[in-house]
């Protein structure tokens, strides 16, 4: 019974949630004339590993320390795969593409997916996808044709990004865990919105909807197509008829308004578990916490490295955990 | 048949020490696992939490002196130990409800304890409030142990 309940792992991550940025730590990120300052004060709060890191690095690193972390207190870590999915078909991605151009480059590949990087690398190399797991094997043989005998990199990536898309809610609705299939849910219907608006501000056809938008529950796809091909106010007229309602009014505003909408909302969702003692829920939301706050913090160092007027930077900062 | 009432009435001793001693053991586990992921990123704390994960072992306790006191009522901790089959059941029945309670009261204030272990992880000061909603549970626990420990001592005076 233990086991199951996380105990020891959830009350880790009590302790650990009182370090993550609250508003108060953001104002006074906020309150920095410099980048240079913004960065100090990140290191003075223990944030990279050396204190002489980019920007990048600095946050690459926080994002490591929460996945050792979570490593650490998780044997099995298949229940995260709703989180690792994209690791892997990314390397698959990039192992095509780097098939199809003959040539090495560097750094391209993320570790800790939920299969080692070499599998995807070795699979695509020998063209035998039968060491991939079952949901890979489909996409991965049809993503490698396209690109192989049409050169199509934008159809290949279309491909993936679908079959991505497609395993996350799959796993997360047999995950057991309210909490992850809704997010699974949500990060499906998401993708899918943002296909919509962008197909339809580029003028694709309908063929590419289908081939694009991935099946879930919260959207009709089939009906997200056809607004797509109308044009942005059906988009948006479509959508309030659905759960993303709120988001419909900010899609006609701006792309950083939705995407906002879309973080904070994940926020919302995850906001519960801060009352919950057990389970791996605490643990899904306390990594869901840590991207909200790296990137809440990578666009506040941007907009400082740019010199964006304060109020620019904090009408894109997103709600925080605690 | 009558050699069974001993039979019976140590059966009912062994159960209130045997499930509230796996309920308080469980609990006091869940508590210290709990605990343990407190110490392990603030040491500071360990006094609250300690506190906090040893809540649930009382049930133990109880059951080991419903247990006791049954156990030397019935004579098997000498006397005579000669009962009729009534008699053996009625004591059976008199340990259930700390054996009962208090193994799911133990499970319960684990819960509880752990949940306030949280509340000791992110805010120490609230020591006092958090100590409070697993000590509630104990209520029951102390109910059924009055309970078994009027009917164990009753018993012997009942003339069947």
């Amino acid at each position: 019974m233990a086991d199951s309940l996380y105990t020891y792992a959830v009350a880790r991550i009590r302790s650990k949630e009182l370090r993550l940025f609250d508003k108060t730590d953001l104002e006074q990120l906020m309150a920095c004339t410099r980048y240079e300052d913004c960065l100090r004060i990140l290191s003075d709060q223990g944030w990279g590993k050396s204190g002489e890191e980019t920007a990048e690095q600095l946050l690459a690193a926080e994002r490591e320390k929460t996945w050792d972390l979570i490593r650490e207190l998780v044997d099995d870590m298949s229940v995260f795969d709703v989180f690792l999915y994209e690791k892997d078909f990314h390397n698959l991605k990039a192992a095509i593409k780097q098939t199809y151009v003959q040539e090495e480059v560097p750094g391209i590949y993320f570790n800790n997916g939920t299969i080692d990087k070499d599998i995807i690398i070795n699979a695509v190399k020998h063209h035998d996808f039968s060491e991939l797991p079952e949901f890979m094997r489909a996409a991965a043989e049809e993503a490698f044709q396209v690109q192989m005998h049409t050169g199509d990199g934008q159809l290949c990536e279309i491909i993936l990004d679908k079959a991505v898309l497609e395993a996350i809610g799959q796993k997360g609705r047999t995950s057991g865990s309210k909490l992850l299939a809704e997010y699974a849910e949500l990060k499906t219907a998401v993708a899918d919105i943002n296909i919509a608006v962008r197909g339809s501000r580029t003028g694709k056809n309908r063929e590419f909807f289908k081939r694009a938008l991935a099946s879930c529950t919260s959207l009709d796809t089939e009906k997200l197509a056809e607004a797509a091909l109308s044009g942005m106010e059906a988009i948006s007229s479509y959508l309030e008829g659905t759960d993303y309602h709120e988001a419909a009014q900010l899609l006609m505003e701006s792309p950083s308004a939705f995407e906002r909408w879309c973080d904070n909302r994940i926020v919302e969702l995850i906001k519960p578990q801060k009352y919950n003692p057990f389970t791996i829920e605490p643990l899904a939301a306390y990594i869901l916490a840590r991207e909200n706050e790296i990137k809440t913090v990578r666009i506040l160092l941007s907009g400082k490295l740019n010199g964006l007027p304060e109020n620019s930077i904090r009408e894109r900062l997103r709600d925080m955990y605690v | 048949m009558d050699k069974l009432g001993i039979v019976f009435a140590l059966t009912g001793a062994v159960l209130a020490a045997l499930m509230s001693g796996v309920g308080s053991a469980k609990g006091v586990g869940m508590g210290g696992e709990a605990a343990a992921g407190v110490i392990t990123e603030d040491p500071s704390k360990f006094g609250k939490v300690l506190i906090l994960q040893l809540l649930p072992g009382t049930q133990g306790i109880y059951g080991l002196l419903i247990a006791f006191i049954t156990l030397s009522q019935i004579g098997v901790l000498g006397g005579d130990s000669n009962m009729s089959l009534a008699k053996g059941l009625l004591y059976l029945a008199a340990c259930l409800p700390m054996a009962i309670v208090g193994y799911g009261s133990a499970i319960a204030q684990a819960r509880a304890s752990v949940a306030s272990i949280s509340v000791v992880a992110k805010k120490p000061e609230q020591f006092g409030k958090a100590m409070i909603f697993p000590a509630m549970v104990e209520t029951y626990a102390i109910l059924a142990l009055l309970i078994s420990i009027l009917a164990i001592t009753g018993i012997g005076g009942i003339n069947i």
